[in-house]
């Protein structure tokens, strides 16, 4: 067995995508810490330190999950940060954080798309887990 | 972008000196910037020099004396324009007299330090503009469709229309893979959930037809004379169910029969929307009062609720496409932050006016005057 719970941090400020998330996720044996704001995760990141964390883009504000990401490397570099956005792809409109160029300046480690299927998002985070 | 260049054209030499010292060892950096900013300093004591720079390399702030011994300042303004689109222009000037300042605004230049300045005061003016240029790297993009409002519209309205799909989505995977096991009952709450979210989904969508209607011009009922009073006794008795639900009350004080001129749908959007508000933002047992008054130029009508309040910093905001004030209090309401876009266009149609009067924690005032210019009282 493993030794400890590995922890995920989820932000988002839809109570049903983190309702979703929290059961997904610990159905895969992680432990979940859920935020509905940019605010509880910034407490949640001061008391404890994820494994790795999942943030919506759009809290509160328009960038809240880019300000997080910002002061979640800033206290943890290690941690890997997914950011999570209802924007799609195929409709051609992105936030633009496709762009190499772009991307340099935005601390994310993986950027994706929240309709992905479940087992799609697992292995991405199995993926970072073992980085 | 990590190094700024600065080029710096003023006859001072001690201004040019010092602009270079205090900022070769100034940085810039904000959230979410890998890096930090730097600056790079160009000097040139003339605006011929200036220009010659100009010509040959691209800079990304020009700070700029106002007086010089030959081409003037102000004169160069258009050519750094042309020449380079994307510079920005600060004014170093002694005479910061208004008529300087919006010429020099009107052609080209974007800011203004006096002279003379405080280490912190360039400091500061040069964090203002590295904070503009990166915004407008980051908005160049959308920039480039030739349409940013409508883009940024459609990428809102994607987002709002795909939480709600993928919730929904969710929650029937969850039944399809019989997550909770084989108990039906528990499975009521997702389902409610479910449900709430289509309902959401489906408010939206009948905003978005409102709005459709008015940027198509196409209107689906002719024009009339309505009596404001049935108008708002309809409204009120729309939104009464939800009221009664929250124990808040709806009250009509209306001192005068007048009929205005207008298409009914439009002049229903109006106070529905106010009053959804003024019920779906009031606390429990509040009070929702609606004030019609009226002289010969116009009929003032009041929404005034016992409710939140919106916040000072939001007011600016309030009337824009998909704003909604994210808090603690608003987290349960469904709304698609439409609602009160569409109302401040039909009350532009009209020739109308809105204001909003508020204070978080007691209540706010909607206020709308709609001039009767076919004017018929009863
Ligand atoms: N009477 C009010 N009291 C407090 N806040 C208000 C009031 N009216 C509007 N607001 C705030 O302004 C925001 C924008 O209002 P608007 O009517 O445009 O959108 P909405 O109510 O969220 O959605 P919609 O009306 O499209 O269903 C609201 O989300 C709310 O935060
Ligand atoms: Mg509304």
């Amino acid at each position: 067995m493993k030794k400890e719970k590995t922890t995920i941090l989820v932000a988002d400020d839809d109570a049903d995508y983190l309702f979703q998330m929290r059961v997904m996720l610990e159905n895969a044996g992680y432990e979940v810490l859920a935020a509905d704001s940019q605010r509880m995760a910034e407490e949640i990141v001061e008391a404890v330190k994820p494994d790795l964390a999942i943030l919506d883009l759009m809290m509160e504000k328009d960038d809240s999950g880019f300000i997080l990401s910002y002061k979640i490397k800033k206290k943890y570099p290690e941690v890997p940060v997914i950011l999570a956005t209802a924007v799609s792809q195929e409709t051609g409109i992105s936030f633009g954080i496709d762009a190499e160029e772009d991307r340099s300046w935005i601390k994310a480690d993986l950027y994706l798309e929240k309709g992905i299927r479940q087992d799609q998002l697992l292995l991405e985070i199995e993926k970072l887990l073992k980085r | 972008m990590n190094k700024l260049k600065v080029l710096v054209v003023d006859d001072e030499p001690g201004i040019r000196s010092g602009v270079s010292r205090i900022l070769s060892r100034f940085t810039v950096d904000y959230p979410f910037m890998d890096e930090q900013i730097s600056f790079e300093v160009l000097e040139a004591e003339t605006g011929e020099i200036g220009l010659d720079i100009i010509d040959r390399e691209p800079v990304d702030v020009v700070l700029l004396d106002n007086k010089l011994p030959g081409v003037q300042g102000i004169d160069m303004l258009e050519t750094i324009r042309k020449k380079q689109p994307d510079a920005f222009i600060t004014m170093i000037t002694s005479h910061a007299s208004l008529d300087v300042a919006v010429k020099a605004t009107s052609i080209g230049a974007h800011d203004f330090v006096p002279k003379p300045f405080t280490p912190q005061e360039l400091k500061s003016s040069l964090e203002n503009i590295t904070k503009h240029l990166f915004l407008k790297k980051m908005t160049r993009q959308l920039q480039k469709e030739g349409k940013q409002i409508r883009f940024q519209f459609l990428q809102v309205l994607s987002h709002e229309l795909k939480a709600p799909i993928n919730a929904i989505e969710g929650y029937l995977n969850m039944i399809v893979n019989k997550q909770f096991g084989d108990n039906i009952s528990d499975y009521q709450e997702i389902t409610e959930r479910s449900l709430e979210r289509l309902k959401g989904m489906r408010g939206l969508i009948m905003d978005l037809l409102d709005l459709t209607r008015f940027e198509t011009g196409k209107n689906p009922s002719e024009p009339q004379e309505i009596d404001i009073r049935l108008l708002a006794q309809s409204a009120i008795d729309l939104h009464k169910p939800q009221a009664i639900q929250n124990d808040i009350s709806i009250r009509l004080h209306i001192d005068c029969d007048v009929c205005i001129y207008g298409v009914p749908d439009e002049l229903e959007i109006i106070f529905n929307n106010l009053l959804s508000n003024a019920v779906k933002y009031n606390k429990p047992n509040g009070k929702v009062d609606l004030y019609i008054s009226c002289d010969d130029a116009a009929v003032t009508i009041v929404f005034r609720d016992t409710g939140m309040g919106i916040p000072e910093s939001e007011m600016s905001n309030l009337f824009k496409e998909f704003f909604r004030i994210k808090t603690e209090e608003t987290k349960g309401i469904q709304g698609s932050g439409l609602g009160l876009s569409i109302v401040k266009k039909i009350v532009d149609i009209y020739r109308g006016t809105i204001e909003v009067e508020s204070t978080p924690g007691l209540g706010s005032v909607f206020t709308v005057q709609l001039p009767l210019s076919g004017k018929t009282t009863k």
